[in-house]
């Protein structure tokens, strides 16, 4: 089924077509807000402690507000966008990322001339202006965006588990048996090992009962896969056993790296 | 064609997670210089990676894993595509001196016409007060402009609101904001075709018309000169600065006489618009901190003559500046394009 989300739809030179969904103006305000809530909460900090200091200098007090304001207001998403590759707070916060109309790195001048520009967007009141061009533009840019080349693309990035975090340092019993691992990587269905992976990855999500549950099916997975000695599994839950699974399936170990592989590419052969 | 596509994204995951990890990189600091062989491991990931992506097109049951390799195509494309500004660090001496007033004069027609407008409007405003004298609460909505000019000069001279320095500190970061704010705003308002850029550099000339004809009717010529010239004399060439900004947006907008399409006008004018917003705002920080410590103070305490003098000095500087300066690099430029 075609997505109704507006796509910025990009062909490479190589001829690879890849799409970015658009965030509209919803999103995109709300984004803002995010952002409005932080310098509010910024600039309510420093009036308070320039309060303090008031009646010692009144004068520098002032005029360190005036300069905090306008700093704040003009250079914060100005800043952050350069800094953090087209993301403010806000859009971290709800996966919005302001690239290039063509797909190319943003410049600075397209992220100084987009949030300079967001003076007239922010017209009369709460962005109304940017809000109506936002609505009617096919690539939902507000003016800024569409002077800069610029629109703010929604980012689904889920993120992907760290390997290096899985084990924590822990010893790998498994490892000891180089022959029996190699068996495990040539049976373990690659399903298998993915929902293994998975369920490491989200065990705190899970509740109590359906965790074990879950770990016990594919504990007995693994081993119909793999027998590993008695020596090797004495004293290990499910989910450990799992874990040490996971870990053979998936980094490969000291000695039995395969040519110039990854430390995190999946240790199996062939297809 | 992926016969099996769990199998598939098991193998390919180690080169995802390493570009992945490269991007990351090259992501956090936008001066980062990649060696050789970086550029090459990157270039083949990504070829690798938009490969595979081609390949998980078919494969509509897995939108996830489609939606994550289009994101690290589309970042890795973005990197390897990355224009050469990103190798270079900024230089702001050489951009001061040399790129802001060759920029400057590159655009030399937008500047003459926001010149063109200003002073339109302040013969506007000037004949406007001319003819009617109650009109001038319209023309110069400011509290302390509507009172005699005479009076204003005598009070300005007894010194009868006399500042400290910490309210003229403070005056002075207020100056600054708001006069920047002013300029962005006549910078932004180009998006409306120029209309805006147009009305707000009017209705900045036509209050400093009628200002003009106020002092000038009443025989306070010198105490005008000497209150404006100090700070004004930077302060309105970088509103013209902003409205030549505003116009060549709208320049990019209607795109006259140019075979470029919208997107590429807008491209290329995009770094000189904000190298120019850039400069006059730097231009206004300096008036700002002028019109505070020094514009406000008249005789007995400073000669008017002084104050005079100092404002056409500051002038003449802003006219070399924007004239010479830069010109060597233009020269070697032409030469190399010649």
């Amino acid at each position: 089924m075609e997505s109704k989300t507006p796509q910025l739809v990009i062909r490479t030179p190589e001829g690879i077509v890849f799409s970015q969904p658009l965030a509209g103006p919803v999103m995109r305000f709300a984004a803002a807000m995010i952002d409005e809530f932080i310098l509010a909460l910024a600039l309510s900090l420093i009036l308070s402690f320039l309060r303090q200091l008031a009646p010692l200098a009144p004068g520098i007090t002032t005029f360190i507000y005036f300069l905090a304001v306008f700093v704040f207001r003009v250079f914060y998403a100005l800043v952050l966008e350069w800094l953090w590759n087209g993301q403010t707070v806000g859009k971290r916060v709800l996966g919005l990322r302001v690239i290039d109309e063509g797909g190319m790195k943003l410049r600075f001048s397209q992220v100084a001339l987009r949030n300079l520009m967001r003076m007239v967007d922010m017209l009369p009141f709460l962005y109304f202006v940017g809000g109506v061009a936002c609505l009617f533009s096919a690539r939902r840019q507000r003016l800024g965006d569409l002077a800069a080349n610029t629109v703010v693309a929604r980012i689904d990035e889920a993120p992907q588990p760290d390997l290096e975090q899985l084990m924590a340092g822990k010893y790998n019993s498994f490892r000891e048996h180089a022959h029996i691992c190699a068996r495990l990587r040539q049976n373990t269905p690659p399903e298998v090992a993915r929902i293994a992976l998975q369920a490491l990855t989200r065990r705190d999500q899970l509740d109590d009962a359906p965790r074990l549950a879950l770990f016990e099916e594919l504990a007995e997975a693994l081993r119909e896969a793999a027998t590993f000695p008695d020596s090797a599994t004495f004293g290990l839950t499910d989910e450990q056993y799992v874990r040490n699974a996971v870990d053979v399936l998936f980094r490969a170990g000291a000695g039995d790296r395969v040519g110039s592989r990854h430390a995190s590419e999946p240790a199996r052969a062939g297809n | 064609m992926i016969v099996d596509i769990h199998r598939f994204t098991l193998e390919e995951e180690p080169y995802w997670r390493e570009l992945e990890a490269m991007l990351d990189r090259f992501e956090a600091d936008a001066a980062y210089r990649p060696s050789v062989d970086e550029l090459r491991r990157l270039h083949y990931l990504y070829q690798r990676t938009a490969s595979d992506l081609a390949r998980v097109t078919a494969f509509t049951a897995e939108p996830e894993l489609r939606r994550r390799l289009e994101t690290l195509t589309a970042r890795a494309y973005a990197e390897v595509h990355a224009g050469r500004e990103h190798a270079y660090r900024f230089r702001p001496l050489k951009w001061f001196l040399e790129t802001l007033p060759q920029t400057f004069r590159r655009h030399i027609r937008a500047f003459q016409l926001s010149v063109v407008v200003v002073l339109v409007g302040a013969f506007f405003g000037g004949f406007a007060l001319a003819i009617d004298e109650d009109a001038k609460g319209i023309l110069m909505p400011f509290p302390h402009l509507l009172m005699d000019p005479s009076d204003r000069v005598a009070m300005e001279e007894e010194g009868e609101h006399g500042r400290g320095m910490g309210q003229m500190t403070a005056m002075s970061a207020f100056y600054m904001t708001h006069n920047t704010r002013v300029s962005i705003l006549a910078m932004s308002l180009g998006i409306s075709y120029g209309i805006g850029t147009i009305l707000v550099l009017f209705a900045n000339g036509v209050m400093l018309g009628a200002v003009f004809f106020d002092f000038i009717q009443a025989g306070e010529t010198i105490f005008l000169l000497g209150w404006l010239l100090p700070h004004g004399a930077v302060e309105i060439p970088a509103i013209f600065i902003a409205g030549q900004c505003g116009l060549l947006i709208a320049h990019g907008l209607i795109g006259w006489g140019s075979p470029l399409t919208m997107r590429d006008r807008f491209r290329e004018l995009a770094p000189d618009v904000v190298t120019l917003i850039a400069g006059a705002a730097i231009l206004l920080i300096w008036a700002g901190i002028i019109e505070a410590f020094f514009s406000q103070f008249h005789e007995p305490y400073i000669p008017y003559w002084v104050k005079i003098a100092f404002g056409v000095g500051e002038l003449a500087l802003l006219y070399l500046f924007f004239t010479r300066f830069g010109r060597s690099e233009n020269a070697a430029t032409a030469q190399g394009r010649g």
